[in-house]
């Protein structure tokens, strides 16, 4: 109901002064806040007559966002930039809705081809154009630990799943959880590096233009391990948070936890840990040299009013200055390649080194690889494989759905 | 001539919310019922567009609802608000009759024990959701009790358990059915021996012995699965029961108490005049009385436990597949997914459920009401 009061009032002021305005519509609330504040600041200076109209709706990864988002588009009240996860979320879902206007000529005239990595830009891009700016790069197929605490198992960074279950019963026999699981949600964040790890970036890649079917022989096999690999997890997984999961390591009582790098944030900033010291990373076994990633990014919606603020909104996100005005805070790496590395902490650094040298996937859970009628129903075959335990059944299941969906086309 | 001006007024004093209730209620429910008809959705090319194409697919919705491979989470969801109804009406019913009867007990302080008891109503179910979520984190609040005298600390995972208790098959539901179907027949042909109407004696029996070998003979006819299907009580549940009783039981005892209050007292003295002990006037004269009250109070518990979703949104997220219900999948499906029509088909279900509890029971009252 609040939320129906907001946007009313929104859109009766909204019409009332339709002209010097600009309504940015994200998910960014509390901890991401002021990232977003800093930028709309920086528009604010540029642009002093337009006033920005910061239109949040809480909820981690837009889970409620989006929904308002939907509700608002049918019926005809697009906001005039949305945040959207750059890939399929985006494509799958707004772009083969003919929503969105093609941004190639806003590419054009910033020159941003030789500014954003070939593969991020394919992203963005159908055969049709290109559907957004990225604002932000997170890593998503990344292994925490706690240095002292691997020091006392004597237990080294496994690279590769294999590795790890190989070492899994030691940590037990030590009374240490291997590896620190969350809610829902991080359980496929989980999925997702292992089906990585243990395919490899083409196998991968090809999962999502249904190339390699979802219950090849090879997916039973990432089933397989992902079942392994949850016998060395907390029991307690379901009931905590991804934080929780990250104080497990933290605290000892976990070896390893995956989770995007937005723990770095939350361990940096937070828990007031150093990274390297406080905290140590890898690449999710099995995954190095490869960047699974995903991308928050704004696009223009067709019809807005207020296109030229809109544009020129753009034009900052997508520019060196507002992306390291951005992300420092953010706690993510800018998608521009002339970033100024000086300005982000040691993880980002090197998260940011690895973006410039390793091969680039898209992130399932958060919207780059497949269309949102896949994913969230990607639930459901999580769910029938952790009640029936059978990776035929999960593998089928998800088959059914690519199927039923469309995946690759 | 009056008669036919106070006519007119009520017409025009009713006609705005009569046109208002049809759009807004009977219309929306109308094109609700058209959209889970559609495929809209199942193209997202047409899902989001600004004047989507949809095409007519009849009930395949529904179809792939109740026998679809990837649907098995509806079903189960359809298990999960059976059980759920059915202890937490027997939860409200049982603790507020308790409570209701020892407040009748003429005790000093009632006034404060029953604002105490109402108290959990006034809140929000979001609110309680939030509360109960934090008493049932896997360490801490209840599971930490025991501690407090020196125990182990329990180990339950409140929400998120995956243990299931009283498996089924899915296949077997018919026979179910005709088992439940035969107990009623069974019922009415012993009430009508009782009453020594024949032709009824004949109706029930033939019925019974219809239905009874139908079930026995494998329901023949009827499949609704071609494979083997496990469902069962999620013991995840118990804590949502425990949260949904806490916050409905106080109304439920008002409604008894307001019920109880108006037995009138000469009833119960000539019970005790009879001779009856204070458990034999509760048996005999009191509980009788109460039916009503308990028809009313099942049929508002009723329909808030079968479209429950802000109270599970609030304590395990709409994601926690063990503690899930048809509505929110409803929500899931339709704004996540962006399968407009299936979430339309799972909200008509939801829609008839509730129907088939509420509407018999305003039939019934509004029949009495035009015989007074």
């Amino acid at each position: 109901m609040r939320k129906f009061i907001v946007l009313l009032v929104t859109l009766v002021v909204g019409l009332a002064y339709a002209d010097g305005q600009l309504e940015i519509f994200s998910w960014w609330a509390g901890d991401e806040g002021p990232a977003l504040e800093a930028l709309i600041d920086e528009y604010n200076a540029l642009y002093p007559d337009v006033e920005v109209i910061n239109a949040t709706v809480t909820g981690g990864a837009g889970v409620n966002a989006k929904a308002v988002l939907k509700t608002r588009m049918l019926g005809g009240d697009p906001p005039d930039s949305f945040q959207v996860h750059a890939g399929q979320e985006l494509i799958g879902t707004w772009v083969v809705a003919d929503r969105m206007e093609d941004l190639t000529f806003l590419y054009d005239e910033q020159g941003w081809f030789d500014k954003y990595p070939p593969g991020l830009i394919d992203l963005l891009s159908t055969e049709d154009g290109i559907w957004s700016v990225p604002v932000n790069i997170h890593r998503s197929n990344v292994l925490w630990y706690n240095p002292a605490v691997l020091e006392n198992l004597s237990v080294p960074v496994p690279e590769s799943w294999s590795e790890f279950l190989v070492f899994c019963p030691d940590i037990q026999a030590q009374g240490v959880t291997p590896l620190a699981l969350g809610e829902n949600w991080t359980q496929q964040h989980l999925w997702e590096s292992v089906a990585l790890g243990v395919l490899g970036p083409q196998d991968y890649t090809a999962l999502w233009s249904q190339q390699l079917a979802m219950n090849d022989p090879k997916m039973i096999n990432v089933w397989d391990t992902f079942g392994e690999i949850l016998a060395c997890t907390n029991e307690d997984a379901a009931g905590l948070s991804w934080q929780q999961a990250t104080d497990m390591v933290v605290s000892g009582e976990a070896a390893f936890n995956v989770m995007g790098d937005w723990a770095a944030g939350y361990m940096n900033t937070t828990l007031q840990l150093e990274p390297g010291t406080g905290f140590g990373w890898a690449p999710a076994p099995g995954t190095g040299g490869v960047f699974m990633m995903l991308s928050d990014s704004f696009g223009l919606p067709q019809d807005v009013t207020n296109r030229e603020n809109v544009l020129n909104w753009l034009r900052l996100m997508g520019s060196q200055e507002g992306q390291d005005i951005f992300n420092p805070l953010k706690g993510s790496i800018a998608a521009h390649l002339d970033s100024d590395l000086g300005l982000y902490n040691a993880y980002l650094q090197s998260a940011a080194a690895d973006w410039k040298s390793d091969a680039v996937v898209g992130s399932l859970v958060h919207g780059a690889a497949a269309k949102e009628a896949f994913m969230s129903q990607f639930a459901t075959v999580l769910e029938i494989y952790l009640s029936s335990g059978s990776a035929q059944a999960a593998a089928n299941a998800a088959e059914a759905i690519a199927n039923q969906v469309g995946l690759g086309s | 001539m009056k008669g036919s001006r106070d006519r007119l007024t009520a017409v025009l004093m009713l006609t705005p919310s009569l046109i208002l209730v049809g759009i807004f209620v009977y219309g929306f429910i109308a094109r609700t019922f058209y959209t889970s008809l559609t495929n809209w959705g199942s193209d997202p090319a047409q899902a989001l567009a600004r004047n989507p194409v949809l095409r007519f697919v009849g009930f395949s919705n529904y179809r792939e609802l109740f026998t679809g491979f990837i649907d098995v989470r509806f079903r189960q969801d359809l298990v999960n608000t059976f059980f759920f109804t059915l202890f937490f009406l027997l939860g409200c019913l049982l603790i507020g009759l308790t409570l209701a009867i020892l407040l009748d007990q003429d005790i000093r302080g009632e006034g404060v024990f029953r604002t105490i008891f109402l108290f959990p109503m006034s809140l929000s179910f979001i609110v309680t959701g939030t509360v109960w979520r934090w008493l049932l984190q896997p360490r801490g609040g209840v599971n930490v009790l025991p501690t407090l005298v020196g125990a182990e600390p329990l180990e339950f995972r409140w929400l998120t358990s995956r243990n299931q208790v009283w498996q089924f098959n899915w296949q077997d539901l018919p026979v179910y059915t005709g088992a439940l179907v035969a107990v009623v027949l069974a019922w009415l042909l012993l009430s009508a021996w009782r009453q020594r109407r024949r032709g009824r004696v004949v109706a029930a029996l033939v019925s019974l012995l219809f239905i009874l070998g139908w079930t026995v003979g494998g329901t023949p006819g009827i499949e609704l699965l071609p494979y083997p299907e496990t469902h069962g009580f999620n013991l995840a549940f118990i804590g949502i029961i425990a949260a949904a009783v806490w916050q409905m039981s106080g109304y439920t005892m008002a409604l008894y108490l307001a019920g109880l209050r108006g037995i009138p007292v000469e009833l119960r003295e000539a019970a005790q005049v009879d001779g009856a002990s204070g458990l034999q006037v509760y048996r005999y004269v009191v509980l009788p009385l109460l039916q009503p009250i308990t028809l009313s109070a099942m049929i508002i518990l009723g329909h808030i436990s079968l479209k429950i979703f802000d109270l599970i949104f609030a304590m395990a997220g709409a994601d926690n597949a063990t503690t899930d219900v048809p509505a929110l999948l409803m929500y899931l499906t339709t704004f996540r997914g962006n399968q407009f029509a299936k979430g339309a088909a799972i909200a008509v279900v939801l829609l008839l459920m509730v129907a088939a509890v509420i509407v018999p029971y305003l039939w019934s009252s509004l029949k009495s009401e035009v015989r007074r």
